[in-house]
């Protein structure tokens, strides 16, 4: 049986810390006060509909990480935005990347979002997963060559 | 890794109360005469406090009955302490709080009905109080229900007795009951 639903004062006070870290790296030390709020309101208005209490890091440092990109993209100048969909360095996006994981198992999907929508190192996901970098590394390339196959690509 | 300041800590928790997305609110009072006394509040009304906050067990607890969205946060058990200092203080001989006993069996409503009818300073005992209720014989059954009053001090178990006047018991221990007693100037 999956572990059940902590308290959600257990949870905000396992991660409150490591969320706030991830947003001051990736936000700047000044947004990160306000998003970190927007964080785990987010989680607490979702909180009674998760269903089990398995990968509640990768869940919210996916929560911060959608918050942060949705920030920067509305701070961004609206020229910059004509070009079509705002995508850095070529990753997809988050909202684009998150339809086409739709079904991979829990864990790869996780990788793949956190690696390639996130631009998360293998060292955090592995964290966020609450396994290693190692695993991570694996999930992630697992997920992605599971999606090759679905799109019916060659390897 | 940084904790996370207190002022963002205590930010979060005030903006989470007021939203209303908490299906309890705790605090945990450390300093009364009594000892820490840790206080859940619902949208409903006070739904425990508890003479032993350990927290762990009590967040569990909390969550089973009432929903997962546990959290502590002072701004929603203000009224409470307020009120409890001042029943301390001697100051407050009764309290206007919203109670929630959803969790509480049927019968146990019932008993708790009653008790809160108890007025400060005097005393009853399990016997009478079983026949307030409607059921004469179960004097025994009313001490389970005082053991397990889920809203000690503010329904005033403390002020239920043996028969022959003795203190019996008492979920927080013997010696709150007579503390609590003795606050209120009843004879013992």
């Amino acid at each position: 049986m999956p572990a059940a639903v902590p308290p959600f004062e257990t949870f905000y006070a396992t991660h409150c810390d490591e969320v706030l870290s991830f947003l001051r790296r990736r936000a700047g030390r000044e947004r990160a006060d306000d998003l970190f709020q927007d964080t785990f309101l987010r989680a607490l208005r979702a909180y009674d509909r998760l269903e089990h209490g398995e990968h509640l890091r990768a869940w919210v440092l996916t929560i911060a990480g959608r918050l942060v990109i949705d920030g920067a993209r509305r701070e961004r100048p609206q020229s910059e935005l004509t070009d079509g969909p705002a995508v850095e360095d070529g990753r997809p996006p988050f909202e684009e990347l998150a339809p086409l994981t739709d079904g991979l198992p829990p864990k790869e999907r996780a990788a793949v979002v956190l690696r390639y929508g996130y631009d998360l190192g293998y060292d955090e996901i592995g964290t966020a997963l609450g396994s290693t970098e190692q695993a991570a590394r694996q999930a992630a390339s697992a997920g992605v060559r599971r999606l090759r196959k679905e799109k019916g690509d060659t390897p | 890794m940084s904790p996370v300041p207190a002022p963002l800590d205590e930010r979060f928790r005030a903006a989470a109360a007021a939203e209303g997305l908490l299906d309890v609110a705790y605090d945990i009072l450390e300093d009364t005469p009594v000892g820490p006394l840790l206080v859940g509040v619902t949208d409903r009304g006070v739904c425990r406090i508890a003479f032993d906050p350990e927290p762990e067990r009590r967040l569990e607890e909390f969550a089973r009955l009432y929903g997962p969205r546990v959290l502590r946060s002072a701004r929603p058990v203000d009224r409470v302490r307020s009120e409890l200092d001042e029943y301390f203080a001697g100051r407050r001989h009764g309290f206007d709080l919203e109670l929630d006993l959803r969790a509480a069996p049927e019968f146990h409503r019932r008993v708790l009905a009653e008790l809160a009818r108890v007025e400060y300073g005097h005393t009853t005992t399990y016997g009478a109080l079983a026949a307030r209720a409607g059921a004469p014989k179960a004097a025994r059954a009313v001490g389970t229900v005082m053991n397990r009053n889920p809203v000690p001090i503010v329904l005033p178990c403390h002020r239920v007795v043996g028969a022959n006047g003795s203190l019996t018991g008492y979920g927080g221990g013997l010696d709150r009951k007579e503390f609590l007693l003795r606050l209120e100037g009843g004879t013992l």
